[in-house]
Parts: structure tokens; sequence; C-alpha cells
């Protein structure tokens, strides 16, 4: 967000276009979840998810015209401990 | 909070409007580069995404916790999923969806010196967020009436998944479900000084990083649900 232009990309058409997508994978999750997919379920609804998130983080939170460095990082960051955390969790519980 | 926290950086600003800045609480660099001093609004964002970053650790630590009883316990899980309403987790994901648009919209308006406007679009997210927390109060009471409800003494009886489940639901759901009260009322805030006058187009950082935090709260549910009410 560094200047009137570059906030002017994320036109209010951008916005409407990202909710509309949110509800239509919402729908679509929704859908799978009530198929009988067994194990892939999990995977599939948890994809769908970081998709939506990943929408509303780089277009309505604007981290897509983030320029900062330091503001760019910091979301990556959490995400990655936060995948540190689970996945030694995740080997110590398997393999105790 | 690191929103409140920002006021100060509000009088700087008006220096740099003085400086020929044409947008001003805008977030720019003193001296242009990355390596900047930052300054006013500037830091302000920093340490809200800075505290965005906190709060994924804090619910990440509460979706670790849920992976691994899942994890030991997934028959349980799966069977205690079925007693969650998917059309209320749904209706809620596609109001907090709709209440993030009205909010990023309000921004846009307030941007653009259209306070009516900001000001309308924050009353539609309020009201929004509104639904959202009676729909979650009806689902809850409902688990209190079938004794889902933590220490209750129809859920002691059930195996020790469901009532794991049943534990982190509300815990996660409840921790979420204060966030959205929070956020109402900082938008709430936001919308009364808006209509005064004390924020406005010069300096939009405050409702931005307003709008930051309830975009977090929408990220949160987008997790949520499907964890919860999408396993069965």
């Amino acid at each position: 967000m560094s200047d009137e232009t570059k906030r002017g990309e994320s036109t209010v058409k951008s916005y409407i276009a990202v909710w509309a997508a949110l509800l239509v994978l919402t729908a679509v999750t929704v859908t799978t979840a009530s198929l009988d997919l067994g194990k892939i379920a999990i995977i599939v609804v948890l994809a769908i998810a970081a998709v939506k998130s990943t929408l509303v983080v780089l277009y309505f939170m604007h981290l897509r015209h983030e320029k900062r460095i330091v503001i760019k990082i910091l979301i990556p960051i959490a995400i990655a401990l936060l995948a540190i955390f689970i996945g030694l969790t995740y080997s110590d519980i398997m393999n105790r | 909070m690191s929103i409140e926290r920002e006021t100060p950086g509000t009088g700087r600003e008006a220096v740099h409007e003085g400086g020929g800045h044409e947008t001003v609480g805008n977030g720019e660099h003193v001296g242009g580069s990355e390596s900047g001093r930052f300054r006013g609004s500037e830091s302000g964002k920093l340490g809200m995404w800075l505290f965005i970053s906190t709060e994924i650790l804090l619910f990440g630590g509460l979706f670790l916790l849920y992976a691994m009883y899942r994890l030991k316990n997934p028959a349980d899980f799966h069977a205690a999923s079925l007693d969650l309403s998917r059309f209320a987790g749904t209706l809620n994901t596609c109001v907090l969806i709709t209440s993030s648009l009205t909010v990023v919209l309000a921004v846009f308006s307030l941007q653009r010196d259209r306070a009516k406007d900001a000001v309308r679009y924050l009353a539609v997210s309020i009201a929004l967020g509104f639904v959202f927390l009676v729909v979650k109060g009806f689902e809850w009471a409902a688990k209190f009436e079938h004794g889902l409800n933590p220490n209750a003494s129809f859920l002691a009886t059930q195996p020790k998944g469901v009532m794991l489940y049943f534990g982190l639901y509300f815990t996660m759901t409840g921790l979420h479900a204060v966030h959205v009260i929070v956020g109402m009322t900082i938008l709430g805030i936001f919308l009364v000084r808006i209509r005064r006058g004390t924020i406005t187009a010069r300096n939009p950082t405050l409702l931005e990083n307003a709008g930051l935090y309830w975009h977090l709260v929408d990220v949160i549910w987008i997790f949520l649900f499907p964890l919860f009410y999408l396993i069965s």
C-alpha cells in the first residue's frame, strides 16, 4: 500500500470477484465433504481452505500490493513455524 | 492493542502532509528505502501484522492439539462431528465472508474520502458479525440441550475422542467468537469516529488495521469450518 495508484488496482470489482470466488469455494468444499472421498477428503477440504485464506490475505488484506519485505515475510514465517510444530509433534506421536 | 497505540502517529502524518505527501497516512517510507525507519502509521501497520502472526500461532497451537487428538481418535471425531449442523456452519461461513467484503469496501470508501459509504459498510459488517454470533449461539444452545457442553454428565459417559472433540469445539469456536466480539467492538468504535470525523481519508490506517483484524477472524473461521463441520 504505497500510493494511490497501487491502491486503485484493487478495485471494487476485484473485491466482489474474490468474494464470489470465496462463496463458490465454500459451496465446493461442502459438496466434496458430502461425497464419500475417504481419506483424501481432509486433504481436499484443507486445500480449499488454504486457497480461500490465500485469497483473503492477498486481496482483502492487500498483501499482494505490500511492498515492504518485513511485512511480506511475517505470515510465511508464522506458517512455517506452525508447520514445524505440527510436523515435529506428528513425528513424535507416530513414533512413540 | 497495536490499533490504539497508533493514534500518536496520526499527529505526525499531519506534518508529512505539509511536506507534500499525497497520500497521508498511507505509510510512506521515510527516505523511500526499505531500510528507512518506520514512522507513524507505518509502524502501526507493521505492529498489526506482527500481532496477526502471533494470532496465527495462538490458534495454531489449538489446531495442533486438534490434529494430534484426531490422529489418535479418528472414529470418535467423525462420529462427534455428525452432531454439528452443517447448514449452520455453511451459513456462518457465508456470513463472515460477506462481512469481510463489506469491511474491505468500508476501507476502500474511506480511502477515497467517502465517509458516508464507509459508515454504511461498517454498519453492515457489524450487523453480519451479530448474525454470526446469533447463529453460533443457537448452535451452542443445541449442544447444551443435548448434554454435550463441557462438564456435562452425559458428555462424561461418551468415548474419550468425543469428549476431546467437543472440548476443542467449544474452546476453538469460543475463542473465535471472542475475536468476533472484539472485532465488532473495534469496528463500532471506528464507525463512531468516522462519523465524528476523527478518522478520515487522511488517517485511514486505523480502519485499515481494524480491517486486517477482521479478515484474520475470517481466515481462522475458514479453517475451523471444515475441521469441525465437514469431517463426518
